[in-house]
């Protein structure tokens, strides 16, 4: 097949990424044809659900969007209504969504590194025939996701859909007591999370580097997670409520979900490598420290090693989480009033996956008449549709399952969580 | 029976028939049936990592889930271990199937003695709140069931 200058490539599964959907790559003449990530189900969905609905119902509603980052819908949808309403939360409460948000990025960011990704690495075709050879990393990558599990539960009221969010704040905030035996936990975690920067540094990594604008919140001080103003690596900085005047959707022709690209500049990306490329002079010490030893250097522009950041930021969350529990006072009201009024509010924060944006309009009575939600993953689209273009280009060569295989791990780079833009994910190389 | 027991709802009840393990573990909880005392019911997307730790160290698990295109509408089926042990080629993380996560529980040596799923047949999984008719149906002899299921010696 390979000395063939037009081909066909279909993969109908597109496996270890969340959500689904399809990939496209049209090879003709030899050459790469076009690129384009396929989305099927219908679009925006919940933004009409959502119309009618009182201001307190968007973060239980858009929580249940993705169910391996519902407190990144919640606290972005708390943001924004709290901001259509006037309502700042007092610091007490930011640092306890912050804990929350901690929680959310171990258990997610261990679930892409142990579960989906790593065994690419390996050579594995999924974390079941790794966990037959190597039951230990397995287990490990388990542990060290159910402690972040077990943060959202405590602090969130249960794992998935955390119940216990809400705008002004939360329905009641933990006791000291019951964060105690989680900081003995997230002792050991740390020491688990930093094995696995270890571990995944010494991956083999294909030799890639992109050239997009990349895009996060930064919030100087600290590593932006639950709050911050928009900064890209292009110089651009401004703040979340002009996030639509320089973020622009369109829809395109193969798609239900609208493609992003920031206004006069074009496609970028955001996740964990634009957080890193950004922000991580605000890492801790610790975790500054693990990344040079694993060889991150002021920037990360290759995408495969994006892994790399994931175990980084796990290091990173997993010390915040125990910096938040030792100076935790409970705060003297669970949640502050959000009287509502008409308005229109914005909020954005840092998803395991990217910058996760949301506006929503409000009259006087509170009812939502407008809802705007712009996941990461939809952010990416143009990006990786670029990337895979010119990492498909450079091996034509490759037989066709060989491609397929390494056209799906360079998907799993950026860990589309599909599910929050639309659902359904294939992948078709199309060759012929 | 003296181990730990759990009962497991998985699904979304935002995409509609995916609904029906939460609601079959909303109609137990309303029961306050005798035979579910100290059993632990739990709502669970799915997600291999929450599955293991729900059921870890249980004797028994009763799954309460969905498919399509394995019946007619109103229909359910039971399904026990080695049934739903083989692992399945997969779409997505989210689409990680019950018989991946049960073959991943055994290799850890995380799998309970007795895995009983009772699997709604459905038709509908896209957007929106509400069961289908016939799926809604199966709600009452699927809670039935479990109960009966935890009575048994």
């Amino acid at each position: 097949m390979t000395h063939r200058s037009d081909r066909l490539i279909d993969v109908r599964a597109l496996a270890r990424v969340e959500g689904e959907g399809a990939m496209h790559v049209r090879v003709r003449d030899g050459a790469v044809a076009g690129v384009r990530l396929e989305i099927y189900e219908p679009p925006r969905f919940f933004e009409a659900f959502l119309r009618g609905r009182r201001h307190t119902e968007p973060p239980d509603i858009t929580a249940r969007i993705c169910g391996i980052c519902p407190v990144a819908y919640q606290m972005s949808a708390c943001a924004a209504i709290e901001d259509a309403c006037g309502v700042t939360v007092p610091p007490s409460l930011a640092d306890l969504r912050r804990l929350l948000y901690c929680g959310e990025w171990i258990e997610s960011h261990t679930l892409h590194i142990y579960l989906l990704h790593a065994p690419d690495f390996l050579g594995y075709p999924s974390a079941l025939d790794l966990a037959k050879d190597r039951r230990d990393l397995v287990e490990r990558g388990l542990t060290l996701k159910k402690t972040g599990n077990d943060l959202i539960e405590v602090v969130g009221g249960r794992a998935i859909h955390p119940v216990n969010v809400r705008v002004g704040g939360f329905h009641r905030v933990p006791a000291p007591a019951d964060l105690a035996p989680l900081r003995e936990r997230l002792r050991v975690a740390l020491d688990q999370a930093l094995e696995t920067v270890r571990w995944v540094a010494g991956f083999d990594f294909p030799d890639f580097r992109h050239e997009h604008e990349m895009l996060a919140l930064t919030e100087p001080g600290r590593y932006a997670i639950e709050s911050g103003t928009v900064a890209t690596t292009g110089g651009l900085g401004f703040g979340v409520r002009e996030f639509e005047d320089h973020v622009i959707e369109e829809h395109v022709p193969h798609s239900t979900a609208l493609h992003a690209h920031l206004a006069g500049r074009g496609r970028y990306l955001t996740g964990p490598a634009a957080r890193y490329t950004l922000n991580h002079r605000w890492l801790s010490p610790l975790a500054r420290e693990v990344a040079a030893e694993a060889g991150l250097g002021a920037e990360c522009l290759n995408p495969y090693r994006s892994i790399i950041v994931r175990a980084v930021e796990t290091v990173y969350a997993v010390e915040e989480a125990i910096r938040l529990i030792d100076c935790y006072e409970p705060p003297s009201e669970a949640a502050v009033p959000v009287p509502p009024r008409a308005g229109t509010g914005r909020g954005a924060t840092e998803a395991p996956r990217g910058t996760l944006f949301h506006r929503y309009e409000l009259d006087a009575a509170g009812l939502v008449t407008s809802a705007r939600i712009v996941p990461p993953t939809s952010q990416n689209q143009a990006a990786v549709e670029d990337d895979l273009g010119r990492f498909v280009a450079g091996r034509l060569d490759l037989p066709d399952d060989r491609l397929t295989a390494e056209c799906e791990q360079a998907i799993r780079n950026y860990d589309p969580c599909i599910s929050c833009a639309t659902h359904f994910l294939d992948l078709r190389v199309d060759r012929g | 029976m003296t181990g730990r027991r759990v009962v497991i709802g998985v699904g979304n009840e935002f995409r509609r028939d995916d609904g029906f393990g939460p609601e079959v573990v909303a109609e137990l909880r309303a029961r306050g049936d005798d035979r579910l005392a100290g059993v632990q019911l739990y709502v669970s997307d799915g997600e291999p990592s929450r599955m293991l730790d729900a059921w870890s160290g249980a004797e028994l698990a009763i799954v309460i889930d969905v498919a399509v295109g394995i019946g007619g509408p109103g229909g359910w089926s039971e399904l026990a271990l080695p049934e739903v042990a083989g692992p399945q080629h997969t779409a997505s993380g989210h689409d990680i199937g019950l018989g991946t996560t049960v073959a991943l529980a055994r290799v850890l040596g995380r799998l309970p003695p007795r895995v009983v799923a009772l699997v709604a047949h459905g038709h509908d999984l896209g957007f929106g709140v509400g069961l289908s008719g016939g799926v809604a149906e199966a709600v009452r002899p699927v809670a039935d069931r479990v109960c009966a299921l935890l009575a048994a010696p």
